[in-house]
């Protein structure tokens, strides 16, 4: 198959789970935005009512820069996780590059991903936060971010068709990520020691980057960008390499 | 040349997950004669040539289905080799790869890309699949509410406009009423007149005489016997009684 029918054939994936999630709903896309606001309100609350965290001002877009990359993530890599096994019907059946399957359900994801940024910008523009020549970097971070829950997915979904307490698994990293992500507090708070483990987690880096363009108005860290863009690349690498070896048994363990 | 060719191909079954997939790894590992094979295909050969149609019989769980999916490379062998040359169109499951709360229209395209159509061609070819399949104004509909046949028509008719090499029809003309199991047939016959190859797996003897001009017949996933089409058949109906 040429490169361009794979385009065509992912965008009819990605268009196939969109209009199933949809056309039976009679809210649609409003619900991409409820849940973002709904955790805006509350850690914002408890972060400002109850635990006194101080000093940080406009608590709700401090913690809606972590929320929506952290959000996307969650759900992103668990329905990426269980897709091979969720359309177990295609992969058995059809004559396909079954990279695609996975790859498609992270990519069916961004739709809300998007409309989730246009929600963030929107709050930090209501909070006086002025527009920077560095907004221009956003696209390439949450682009990097996609593609390392692309990789992850792929190598997730392959194992979860052997295992399937794969999406036990991930679901619970996803509630240790929850914490080990910068969301709700800042990330000058954490000793030097354990940068490294945020400044690696390309999730927490694109939190991190976010803060750094869209409140403080300036570039993020070089080194920061490095890392995400090693691990991000490396992720995807290894995630194609390891559905590569494992695809060939699916139809069997379906 | 040989357009699809199996040697000594072998697949064994009954493969476990979880918990058992470790247990049944080590156990294959460690204690190879004790571990129990059961065989899906064993030691099949075959070779097929341009214009060849390939009649595939026996009973349930004869291997007829795993024999299609080793040559749509759907699964892999675990002995032997399989060779392809050229595109394959796979109908092995009514509406595998169609979604019921998609329309027919949102089907077709959906298909279309996932036999490898370019959304240029997928354009060109939308018509003819949509007229061939003569679904009608219930194109406009979703899929749920279409009949096993209908879903059929379509199915076949957007594999049809692919032009594969190489298509492999897993019993499913069967629900088709007699007119359209006939047009599906005189497509076959057209796509054979080009030196088109087909196999297709079915028990519906009719069809397979009017179809395939070779026969292989499989039971537990042995070569019972093969031949031309007609006496092939005519010796497995006669084991049936």
């Amino acid at each position: 198959m040429r490169v361009w029918n794979y385009g065509f054939l992912l965008s009819n994936l990605v268009l196939r789970d969109f209009r199933i999630r949809y056309r039976n709903m009679s809210l649609g896309v409003f619900w991409s935005l409820l849940n973002p606001l709904v955790m805006m309100s509350v850690l914002t609350f408890i972060f400002t009512k109850v635990f006194l965290a101080g000093g940080t001002r406009n608590f709700h877009v401090f913690v809606l820069c972590g929320i929506i990359p952290y959000n996307f993530f969650a759900v992103a890599w668990v329905s990426g996780t269980t897709s091979v096994f969720q359309n177990a019907g295609l992969v058995k059946r059809v004559i396909l590059p079954r990279e695609v399957v996975p790859v498609s359900t992270v990519l069916a994801n961004c739709i809300h991903f998007v409309i989730q940024i246009g929600l963030l910008v929107a709050v930090v523009l209501a909070a006086g936060y002025p527009v920077n020549r560095h907004w221009a970097l956003l696209p390439a971070v949450f682009g990097l971010e996609v593609v390392f829950v692309c990789g992850l997915s792929l190598v997730s979904s392959a194992l979860d068709v052997y295992f399937r307490d794969v999406r036990y698994v991930v679901e619970s990293a996803n509630t240790v990520l929850f914490w080990m992500v910068p969301i709700f507090y800042s990330f000058t708070l954490v000793p030097p020691r354990f940068h490294p483990l945020y400044q690696y987690n390309p999730v927490a880096a694109v939190v991190l980057a976010c803060r750094n363009i869209l409140m403080d108005g300036a570039a993020p860290p070089p080194t920061l960008l490095y890392k995400l863009l090693f691990v991000s690349v490396l992720f995807l690498a290894a995630g194609l390499l390891v559905f590569g070896r494992l695809k060939r048994r699916f139809a069997d363990y379906l | 040349m040989s357009v699809v060719r199996l040697e000594g191909v072998s697949k064994t079954y009954s493969r476990k997950v979880g918990r058992q997939f470790v247990k049944s790894y080590l156990s294959a590992r460690f204690r190879p004669a004790r571990h129990e094979q059961f065989y899906a295909l064993k030691r099949v050969n075959l070779e097929l040539r341009e214009g060849d149609s390939l009649a595939v019989v026996g009973p349930n769980g004869a291997g007829k289905s795993t024999l299609l999916s080793l040559v749509a490379g759907l699964s892999w062998p675990d002995e032997g080799r399989v060779l392809v040359n050229g595109r394959v169109a796979a109908l092995l499951e009514l509406g595998s790869g169609f979604h019921p709360d998609l329309t027919g229209a949102e089907n077709v395209r959906l298909n279309a890309a996932l036999l490898g159509f370019s959304r240029q061609r997928t354009r060109e070819k939308f018509d003819e699949i949509v007229e061939f399949s003569e679904i009608g104004q219930f194109i406009a509909e979703p899929l749920r509410t279409y009949s096993a046949g209908m879903i059929m028509r379509l199915a076949f008719s957007v594999a049809a406009a692919v032009d594969p090499d190489i298509l492999l029809i897993d019993e499913v003309l069967a629900v088709g009423d007699p007119a359209f199991q006939q047009k599906c047939i005189r497509k076959i016959q057209e796509l054979k007149q080009a030196g088109r190859v087909l196999i297709c797996a079915s028990h519906v003897m009719g069809t397979l005489r009017d179809l395939c001009n070779r026969g292989i017949w499989l039971e537990h996933g042995r070569v019972q016997r093969e031949g031309t089409a007609e006496e092939l058949i005519t010796a497995y109906e006669a084991s049936i009684g």
